[in-house]
């Protein structure tokens, strides 16, 4: 079984959006669970959040940030080629309910995972306040569709080429501090970030989600690399989470956890790349000359 | 009464196979399998057959090897086991029909296992027959599970006639066959071609179709007739000591997959990566804790060892591949069990802090219950250490299961003839009895199709 891209394009330099035609995927898809693919026989099981999905045309969106061997082999792929394996939905959909106020958090890639929660959260009848943050303008994704479906957007950029200049915790922080009542913040980016969402988070009385992106194999529970500390207790983020008490989380132990293949990817980045500027090229049939 | 020397099995020599992964046992020559053979007395009241799970004929598989009819002699097995390549290299004989080889009481019993894999290979290298199937029955059944009791399960529905549709998590079928037990042991050519046989059938695969996710059992239930659930028991236990989540502390499961199903001792060429320790401890005593060292070294790593709590007597893995694992330089930690994992400031691995234990008064199981020599801490230095002590069934498929019932170890209750709580629903292997073997998941995939068969009439 292979899976058609139906769409695929450079949203801003590294990340792309990619269509796969999917349709018991996308019929199955809630808000805040990822799919796991493989791009060929030798390829590596990657998961990637569900960024949005169409039922009535049967296809699931993913948006990637180009980090080493995989989503960079990604990244080459177009319309003419196919994925090997896509499975999902996978992971506990977020538990969307009628709260209030809802914050919402994306930090560079991660606003695309943000996104249809902002759907959803709003679809409940929540007010839905989204903080969306970029390195600089030219790498903040998806700003047109998080205004499409949040009540207030606030922008902020480390260089502060657009919006405010800093960090989404700043805003975070304001909210939090000013008269809104805010009745739940989910926060969706780098670990970084997420960290430190949970430090702002922690004199307030606020319940506080991040969602969790350890080193994942299979996706169902039957290898347990992807374990997180939550509260001191040990979870499987796969089914267990990937949401979980932004409070809780062991979040030194999950950074360290990321870095365990640092030099085995360098050396398959470096081979690849030494693959795809060789005269035969690496066979894989991406359109790297 | 004749006294008559076993055929041994070729093998790599053991300081050769320790760095590849190629298979380990050759397997007989021809020559050899027909005098292995000849030393069957036939019996009129056959005990070995009695110690196999699936009742083969094995005086008459053997009587046809004497005649060098092995077209005649798998034939004779696929009447009741429909993996035999299979079985013939993974099955525990020396617990089962060779157990009760009248032989074994003066020398050592005919090598049934041996001889069931050298028919069932005889007939892979020739190609396996065109399948004979029922009359379409119209009728649709849903597979869910591709282990060898899925397999065995989808096989049998399908001669029946029946539309099956096989659903599967991982990538590929096979289940522990393709991601736990190594090459070296069961080469993943042979699981693939009894994959492909399945597909010769007209069983419609799904890989990548995790039920409980994409679809539930109460989905499954409107769109098929009747449902088969062989889902095994894939889900890792850790011991719930302090450092068990440091980095260079894998699971069994995924060690075993990253190597197996990922083919990580393939990497870079393989995309997905494997620490290479240099001492390596694994935790456990069974047949996983002999696959997970015996990867390790294959690996590359200087030293690998086994750390088990009972002693050599106790260890729970085929004596075969306990055997195989000394001759390769495995080390054995007998009578020790690790207190806690140690790590550096990086939240690395160094090692595991360990108590020698002691057997006492026997337990529930029989077995001489060990007990902490106190004083006796003690560490050994590990970059990496595997946890293999053992799975539980994986609760996902509960998901969206209204009425499904389920015994407080998680395991699917069935009654004889296989079938759940929920009518036309029928379970069975590990999901059903928790970790077993191979033999008695393929059976219990046997038993509920032909239940299966009998439900839709
Ligand atoms: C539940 C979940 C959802 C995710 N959603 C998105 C998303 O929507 N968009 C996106 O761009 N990224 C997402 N990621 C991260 C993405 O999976 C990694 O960036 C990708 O696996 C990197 O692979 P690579 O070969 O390109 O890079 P590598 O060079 O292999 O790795 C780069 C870094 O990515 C991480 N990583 C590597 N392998 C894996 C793996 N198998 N599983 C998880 N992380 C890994 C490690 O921290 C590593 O240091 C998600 C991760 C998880 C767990
Ligand atoms: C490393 C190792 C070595 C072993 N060595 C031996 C040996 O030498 N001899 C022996 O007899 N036995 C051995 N065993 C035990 C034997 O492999 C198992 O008892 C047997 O495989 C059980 O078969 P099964 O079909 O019940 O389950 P499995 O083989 O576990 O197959 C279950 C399948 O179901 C899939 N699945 C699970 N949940 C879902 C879901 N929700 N949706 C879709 N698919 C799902 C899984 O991905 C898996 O492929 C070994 C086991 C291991 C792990
Ligand atoms: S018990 Fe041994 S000798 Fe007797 S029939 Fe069986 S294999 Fe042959
Ligand atoms: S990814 Fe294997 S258990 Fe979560």
């Amino acid at each position: 079984m292979t899976y058609n891209i139906l769409e695929k394009y450079e949203m801003v330099p590294t990340v792309h959006l990619m269509k796969i035609q999917a349709p018991d995927v996308a019929k199955a898809a809630k808000a805040g669970q990822f799919i796991i693919l493989r791009i060929d026989e030798n390829g590596e099981r990657i998961p990637l959040t569900i960024a949005d999905f169409n039922v009535d045309e049967g296809y699931v969106t993913i948006i990637f940030q180009e980090m080493g061997k995989t989503t960079k082999q990604l990244a080459k792929l177009t319309t003419d080629d196919k994925l090997q394996d896509f499975v999902g939905p996978l992971g506990q959909p977020s538990k969307i309910e009628k709260l209030g106020t809802v914050v919402l958090v994306g930090g560079g890639v991660g606003v695309a995972p943000i996104y249809p929660q902002a759907k959803a959260y709003r679809e409940a009848g929540n007010k839905v306040i989204s903080i969306i943050g970029a390195r600089s303008e030219d790498l903040l994704i998806l700003e047109d569709k998080m205004r499409a479906e949040s009540d207030e957007v606030y922008i902020t950029t480390d260089d502060g080429s657009k919006g405010h200049h800093g960090f989404v915790t700043d805003i975070v922080l304001n909210l939090l501090e000013g008269n809104e009542a805010v009745d739940r913040i989910v926060a969706i980016g780098p670990p970084i970030m997420m960290r430190a969402v949970a430090g702002v988070v922690e004199p307030f009385d606020v319940e506080t989600l991040v969602s969790l992106n350890p080193v994942m194999v299979d996706g169902t529970g039957m290898c347990g690399g992807c374990r997180v500390l939550i509260d001191g207790e040990t979870k499987f983020a796969c089914v267990d989470g990937p949401e979980f008490d932004a409070r809780k989380v062991d979040f030194n132990l999950m950074m360290s956890r990321l870095g365990l293949y640092r030099p085995e990817e360098a050396e398959a980045i470096e081979t690849y790349e030494k693959e795809c500027e060789s005269e035969t090229g690496c066979g894989s049939g991406c359109t790297c000359q | 009464m004749h006294m008559s020397v076993r055929q041994p099995m070729p093998a790599q020599p053991a300081d050769v196979r320790a760095h590849n992964f190629k298979e380990v046992a050759l397997g007989y020559t021809q020559k050899q399998a027909v005098a292995e053979a000849e030393r069957c007395i036939e019996c009129e009241n056959p005990q070995c057959v009695k110690g196999c799970p699936v009742n083969i004929d094995i005086p008459a598989f053997i009587k046809s090897m004497k005649a060098s009819d092995f077209d005649g002699a798998i034939d004779k097995i696929k009447e009741t086991n429909s993996l035999p390549a299979v079985c013939g290299r993974v099955c525990p004989q020396e617990t089962q029909c060779e157990m009760y080889c009248i032989l074994g009481k003066k020398e050592e019993p005919v090598a049934i296992g041996r001889l069931e894999r050298f028919c069932a290979d005889h007939e892979l290298e020739k190609g396996v027959k065109a399948p004979q199937r029922a009359p379409s029955t119209g009728k649709r059944v849903a597979v869910v599970g591709s282990g060898p009791a899925g397999l065995s399960a989808a096989s049998d529905l399908a001669k029946a006639g029946h539309e099956v549709t096989m659903f599967e998590a991982l990538h590929a079928a096979g289940g522990v066959l393709i991601y736990g037990i190594p090459e070296f042991r069961l080469p993943k050519d042979i699981v693939q071609k009894e994959v492909d046989y399945i597909g010769q059938l007209g069983v419609n695969m799904k890989p990548g179709y995790v039920i409980g996710r994409i679809k539930t059992i109460d989905e499954l239930k409107n769109e098929f007739d009747a449902i088969f659930l062989g889902t095994g028991a894939g889900l890792p236990n850790f011991m719930g000591i302090d450092g068990e989540n440091l980095n260079g502390v894998y699971s069994a499961n995924e060690f075993l997959t990253r190597v197996n199903l990922m083919k990580a001792y393939q990497f870079p060429e393989y995309d997905t990566p494997i620490k290479i320790g240099k001492h390596v401890i694994v935790v456990g005593g069974g047949n996983v804790a002999m696959d997970a060292a015996r990867c390790a070294l294959r690996l590359g790593a200087d030293e690998v060892s086994i750390v088990y709590r009972r002693s050599d007597e106790e260890l729970p893995a085929r004596r075969e591949e306990i055997e195989h694992a000394k001759e390769e330089g495995i080390v054995f930690r007998l009578l020790t069990n690790p207190v806690k994992i140690l790590g550096d400031e990086n939240l690395m691995v160094t090692g595991a802090e360990c108590v020698k234990m002691e057997l006492g008064e026997p337990d529930d199981s029989g077995r001489r219950r060990p007990q902490v020599i106190e004083g006796s801490e003690h560490v050994v230095d590990a970059d990496i250490v595997i946890m293999a002590i053992g799975t539980s069934p994986n609760p996902l498929i509960f998901e969206g299961a209204e009425g499904l019932e389920s015994s407080k170890w998680g395991t699917i209750i069935v009654d004889e003839a296989g079938m759940t709580s929920i009518n036309g629903v029928c379970a069975g292997g590990d999901i059903v009895t928790g970790a077993a073997t191979v033999i008695s998941a393929m059976g219990a995939g046997k038993l509920a199709a032909s239940t299966i068969n009998e439900y839709l009439g």
